[in-house]
């Protein structure tokens, strides 16, 4: 880990990233790979809910809300 | 809101894969894609069943089928579940999946989104591991021009190595290339060359190990290479499934198992255990997908998105999304309000005229009077109120719903709302079945399979019925209009009512999260799971298509449910009003022995009797009121609101009485549909029992609250 990343929650919103790493497993891992959230993965933050959480995150083309426990999973470096 | 006779039960497989063909030469064809792609919009061009689609992900949540004539050919099309991969991970990806493997399929159409086509062929590389027999259907054609973004078909094709036709479904005409590549591929006159997965050599290594020993066993019925795949995965729902469709037990196959055991060796030494295995496969899987994507996919402008981001910045902002969402919802049932009244006074003045004519009629004839009076007092009284009260709001409100759907609004609204489930310790998609419910719980019930947990899943199963559904809304608005916005005249009239009527479903929205709370810290305790929600691009609804839909597909159906149940209740309640037991009908005594009960609620015992035999179906709660008031008095024509309310209010209603009403329609039991939908979702008759207790006690609990405080302070 490179200590540069930071969690993709603290990624500020109309911020780019690169996704470096998942630090979750099993199921959990699994749909982030689903997702397409693979290394070196451009991430874009776009838009938090009026209610606080989740915010939604352009990956690959879709538009995907993720809440902020499933974020703070995902490692990335801020581009 | 997929409110179809196929939703609410009948011609549904899910766990059973096997297809009855009429004759041996039809072809099945299993049609996939990613949720959201106009996957059932192709469906229902093809087939003409109306299967209800929706812009949200994840509707299709069952199997259906249906048959498609062409060119001298029968074709079965089996809708599978909506999936972004096929790897088991949930139990839509697990039907998927089998369809594909085990449903025996003559060839499987993928369904894939123009306008993100990187994210779908995932699932496309996916379904050639499993079979080379397959057509991609590239569609929304249309909506990826309009963003400038352009795809080259024919070279997607050459990289996959199957045929690939554009279309747009709305479009039915580009449905014929699509079915002419199908009836190549499934005749054979096509032999696929299908892409090559490589992966990198060690784990090519350990597949080509288990191929060899698995190859044997499966004697052409899946592919051996994926299988092996599979098995080093440690997929044990495909082994199960195996055992299942193909009657095959792996696990006995020893020389498999040891193999299996040794590539799973092999791998850990050279240190990929089973994660990074995982990661490596799918990581493998999106990288082709980016390959070939960016080779056929070119943009004219990279921000091709940023009209669906403003449109974003507003409906999902801090400032004005929740405003704008209660705006949405108050707009559209003023134009449901507004636009039911002429026509329901319409249809109330010709159905009284025919009674009045039927009555004529049954005088000539010279029949006795009981039966005119079961047949047209009874009987016919009942139907010309469901119709006339409950026609009119449900041909506006659906189509005005269907179009929000379409429009891709309700994830957004699922998206504003999260954070409150979340703290409710439930899904956020309960928003997406909570819109569903408005339709119709039973069809809510059902949508819940788009929740992965099964303890959220309880969660929302139970608390769908706060959702006020079709059967209700004219209650509410009757009660509405009557007692509290009646005062007021001319055009603010409606909007008062409508502005009551978002109030009550807020309440709704906010007794879901309170009782999903409470739930979540004693019968279902545990943490919220964690999901991902897609917001789809907006897209421009098929206005007349979704009007002629939503009246045909939902409308008439569930007018056509509520008057099959309308008719015998106007035969027992006349009965019971006309047979008397010593000086009081039947119906007067049942009114009697709820009646002590009741008013400690705030309701009378004709209403609670009316709530009780509503059981088979919310919308006659109203007619039922009317017909046990109007045969207990002496009032005869009754063809409007006004009059209905000076019966009401001469048999003793208040507005504590309408606000009881109100609450206890918006809480109380579901439906006996909804009732025997969750027991077949639940497969279990304890939660069948607990979702009926749930909202009751709730509802009588308030009711008494409300009711006491209001005599208590002396307001009425």
């Amino acid at each position: 880990m490179n200590h540069y990343d930071i969690p993709l929650s603290a990624l500020p919103l109309g911020e780019k990233c690169k996704v470096k790493k998942l630090i979750s497993d099993g199921s959990i891992r699994r749909r982030m790979l689903d997702l397409g959230l693979i290394d070196d993965t451009i991430v874009e933050a776009l838009q938090q809910s009026p209610s606080g959480d989740p915010v939604a995150y352009l990956i690959r083309g879709a538009v995907i809300a993720l809440r902020r426990e499933v974020a703070s999973m995902i490692l990335v470096e801020a581009l | 809101m997929g409110l179809t006779n196929k939703s609410t039960g009948t011609g549904i497989l899910e766990k059973e894969l096997k297809i009855d063909k009429t004759t041996p030469n039809d072809k099945i064809i299993a049609l996939g894609g990613n949720p959201n792609v106009g996957k059932s919009t192709v469906f229902n061009n093809l087939t003409g069943l109306n299967q209800h689609t929706g812009n949200w992900p994840g509707k299709t949540v069952t199997n259906a089928q249906g048959n498609y004539f062409y060119k001298n050919n029968n074709f079965i099309l089996v809708d599978i579940p909506g999936t972004y991969s096929l790897m088991a991970n949930s139990v839509e990806e697990e039907i998927a999946r089998d369809f594909i493997c085990f449903g025996n399929p003559d060839i499987t159409v993928i369904v894939v989104d123009a306008t993100c086509l990187e994210r779908n062929l995932n699932l496309v590389i996916q379904t050639l591991e499993i079979t080379p027999k397959v057509v991609v259907c590239v569609n929304l054609m249309d909506e990826a021009e309009r963003k400038g973004i352009s795809i080259n078909l024919k070279e997607l094709s050459k990289h996959l190595g199957v045929p690939v036709v554009g279309t747009s479904a709305v479009k039915a005409k580009s449905l014929n290339e699509l079915m002419d590549a199908v009836s190549d591929v499934a005749s054979n006159k096509i032999t696929p060359n299908t892409i090559n997965i490589v992966y990198e050599e060690l784990i090519e290594k350990a597949i080509s190990k288990v191929e060899d020993e698995v190859k044997p066993l499966l004697q052409d019925r899946l592919n051996p290479r994926w299988v092996a795949l599979k098995l080093i995965d440690g997929d044990k729902t495909l082994i199960a499934s195996m055992n299942k469709y193909l009657d095959m037990n792996l696990t006995e196959e020893d020389a498999l198992m040891s193999q299996i055991h040794e590539a799973r060796a092999f791998l850990n030494a050279e240190g990929i255990d089973s994660d990074v295995f995982r990661d490596k496969i799918v990581s493998h899987l999106v990288m082709t997908a980016e390959k070939v994507s960016s080779m056929v996919v070119s943009f004219k402008n990279e921000n091709y998105n940023d009209r669906d981001r403003k449109i974003d910045k507003y409906l999902t902002s801090k400032k004005f999304g929740f405003p704008l969402m209660i705006f949405l919802l108050s707009v559209v049932f003023w134009i449901t309000i507004t636009g039911a009244n002429v026509p329901s006074a319409m249809l109330a003045d010709g159905l009284f005229w025919i009674e009045d004519k039927l009555t004529l009629f049954f005088t000539s004839l010279g029949t006795p009077p009981w039966v005119h009076g079961l047949l047209v007092t009874g009987v016919y009284r009942t139907l010309a109120w469901v119709v006339s009260v409950m026609l009119p709001p449900m041909a506006i409100f659906f189509p005005l719903f269907t179009l929000l759907e379409d429009l891709g609004y309700l994830p957004r609204v699922a998206f504003n709302l999260d954070n409150y489930f979340k703290k409710a310790c439930a899904c956020g998609k309960q928003a997406l079945t909570m819109c569903m419910g408005f339709g119709c719980n039973a069809a809510g019930i059902i949508g819940c399979r788009i929740i992965d947990s099964p303890r959220e899943r309880l969660m929302a199963i139970i608390t769908n019925n706060f959702v006020p559904c079709n059967g209700r809304f004219p209650t509410l608005i009757a009660v509405i209009t009557m007692f509290f916005a009646g005062a007021i005249a001319g055009p603010f009239q409606s909007v008062v009512s409508a502005l009551i009527l978002t109030g009550v479903i807020i309440l709704g929205v906010v007794m879901t999260l309170t009782i999903s709370k409470i739930l979540s810290k004693t019968l279902l305790k545990g943490i919220p799971s964690t999901f991902t929600l897609e917001l789809p691009p907006y897209r421009k609804p098929q206005i007349g298509k979704v009007i002629v839909r939503s009246i045909f597909d939902r409308t008439l159906f569930v007018l056509g449910r509520a008057v099959v149940v309308a008719a015998p209740a106007g035969l027992v309640i006349w009965t019971m009003a006309n047979i008397y037991i010593g000086d009081l009908s039947i119906l007067t005594h049942c009114a009697n022995f709820f009646d002590p009960f009741a008013r400690l609620i705030g309701l009378d015992g004709y209403i609670l009797m009316a709530f009780i035999l509503g059981f088979p179906a919310n919308e006659i709660v109203i007619p039922i009121m009317i017909m046990c008031y109007m045969s207990a008095g002496s009032m005869l024509e009754l063809d409007s609101l006004a009059q209905l309310r000076d019966l009401l209010v001469s048999n003793g209603w208040t507005s504590l009485t309408a606000v009881c009403v109100m609450l206890f329609s918006l809480m109380h039991w579901p439906c006996a549909t909804a009732c025997l939908t969750i027991k077949k979702e639940t497969q279990s008759f304890k939660w069948m029992l607990i979702s009926f207790l749930v909202p009751t006690i709730t509802g009588i609990v308030i009711c008494f609250i409300v009711a006491n405080t209001v005599r208590f302070i002396g307001l009425i």
